[in-house]
């Protein structure tokens, strides 16, 4: 008894000190017009936002997760001598006092396997991870196919 | 009367000289591809050609469903400018041609083309058939690598080429082009340009 006592004390203190805890109190960054365009069926959908650094360090951003998706792939598409790319990026840093822009034709997130259908209208929570193991949760708005931002 | 003649003939010279040389805003392409020709089953099921779209200003794009960035920018880019025409966008059919047979089926292609516009058509075939379309119009594309979950990204030309009511090649949009060069050479087309 003292024992499973002793280890949930533990565990406690150990979530207390992660960044979890703290999201609420320091977040990372400012996440603003964050939205996802949803695809019809089992297609990838992208995630969208507009991320900033209030703080004076960078912020690297090294995955995201979210239980409306089987996995979130941080993705970059680019396109060069007119070809279109997609590729996956390990981390997207945020400069201190800076925004990166997640936008179509650029930076997204991928957001495969969808667990259920996302309903348009819906709110969809993603969690970010930062390199030294902070996370922190935003809210995220399904959009149809055919939007061109957040609020189109 | 002889200044009405005079007035009608150079209305007419002027209605000559800009049919002979359309100021497009979009790179200019005409005589330099091929005529539009395809034969590919469409996302309603049935086996459609290029003829199928003759008195339609027609926009051809390679891409796959599969792709949630960049082809549903392009697509939705086309359904703003589509919107902006209004009616007269009934004349024009935007073709998305998979460049990813394997999985883009028939039922696939059809809800993804509906959720854009309800001027989009899909198209896929054989692997030969859509091989061939693309050599046609020296559009590249490419498998990538494929990943632990059996999924692939496809390399894709970034293009739209743009036929006019006859089949033939006109101009050549890409990701650059502003939605107000694209509505400015699309209504020249629809007028006969």
């Amino acid at each position: 008894m003292r024992m499973i006592t002793r280890l949930a004390l533990l565990a406690l203190v150990a979530w207390a000190t992660s960044g979890l805890a703290h999201a609420g109190v320091s977040a990372p960054l400012q996440v603003h017009d964050a939205w996802i365009r949803v695809l019809p069926g089992a297609l990838p959908n992208a995630g969208y936002a507009i991320l900033t650094n209030p703080g004076n360090q960078e912020v690297k951003l090294v995955a995201a997760r979210s239980n409306a998706y089987a996995r979130v792939m941080l993705h970059e598409s680019s396109e060069s001598g007119g070809i279109s790319r997609m590729h996956a990026v390990d981390h997207l840093s945020v400069p201190a006092h800076g925004s990166v822009r997640l936008a179509p034709g650029g930076y997204h997130l991928m957001l495969m396997h969808a667990v259920h259908p996302v309903k348009i209208g819906s709110r969809v929570t993603i969690t970010l991870r930062f390199a030294d193991g902070r996370t922190q949760d935003a809210s995220f708005l399904a959009r149809p196919a055919n939007a061109s931002g957040v609020n189109d | 009367m002889m200044r009405v003649s005079s007035l009608a003939l150079l209305v007419l010279l002027g209605a000559c000289s800009s049919a002979a040389k359309p100021r497009f805003d979009l790179t200019n392409v005409t005589g330099h591809l091929p005529n539009l020709k395809f034969q590919l089953t469409a996302d309603n099921g049935k086996t459609m050609t290029a003829k199928d779209f003759r008195g339609k200003v027609v926009m051809m794009y390679f891409g796959y469903t599969h792709c949630p960035d960049v082809c549903p920018l392009t697509m939705t880019r086309m359904h703003v400018v589509m919107q902006q025409l209004g009616k007269l966008a009934d004349g024009i059919r935007f073709l998305f041609v998979s460049v990813d047979p394997a999985r883009d089926t028939v039922p696939v292609l059809h809800q993804y083309v509906t959720a854009f516009d309800k001027h989009d058509v899909g198209l896929t075939g054989t692997p030969d058939q859509i091989r061939a379309l693309a050599k046609r119009y020296r559009a590249a594309f490419d498998r990538g690598k494929v990943q632990k979950d059996g999924g692939y990204e496809v390399n894709h030309s970034a293009a739209i080429y743009i036929f006019d009511s006859k089949g033939h090649a006109r101009v050549l949009a890409t990701p650059a082009t502003s939605n107000k060069d694209l509505e400015h050479d699309l209504r020249l087309l629809l007028k006969g340009a």
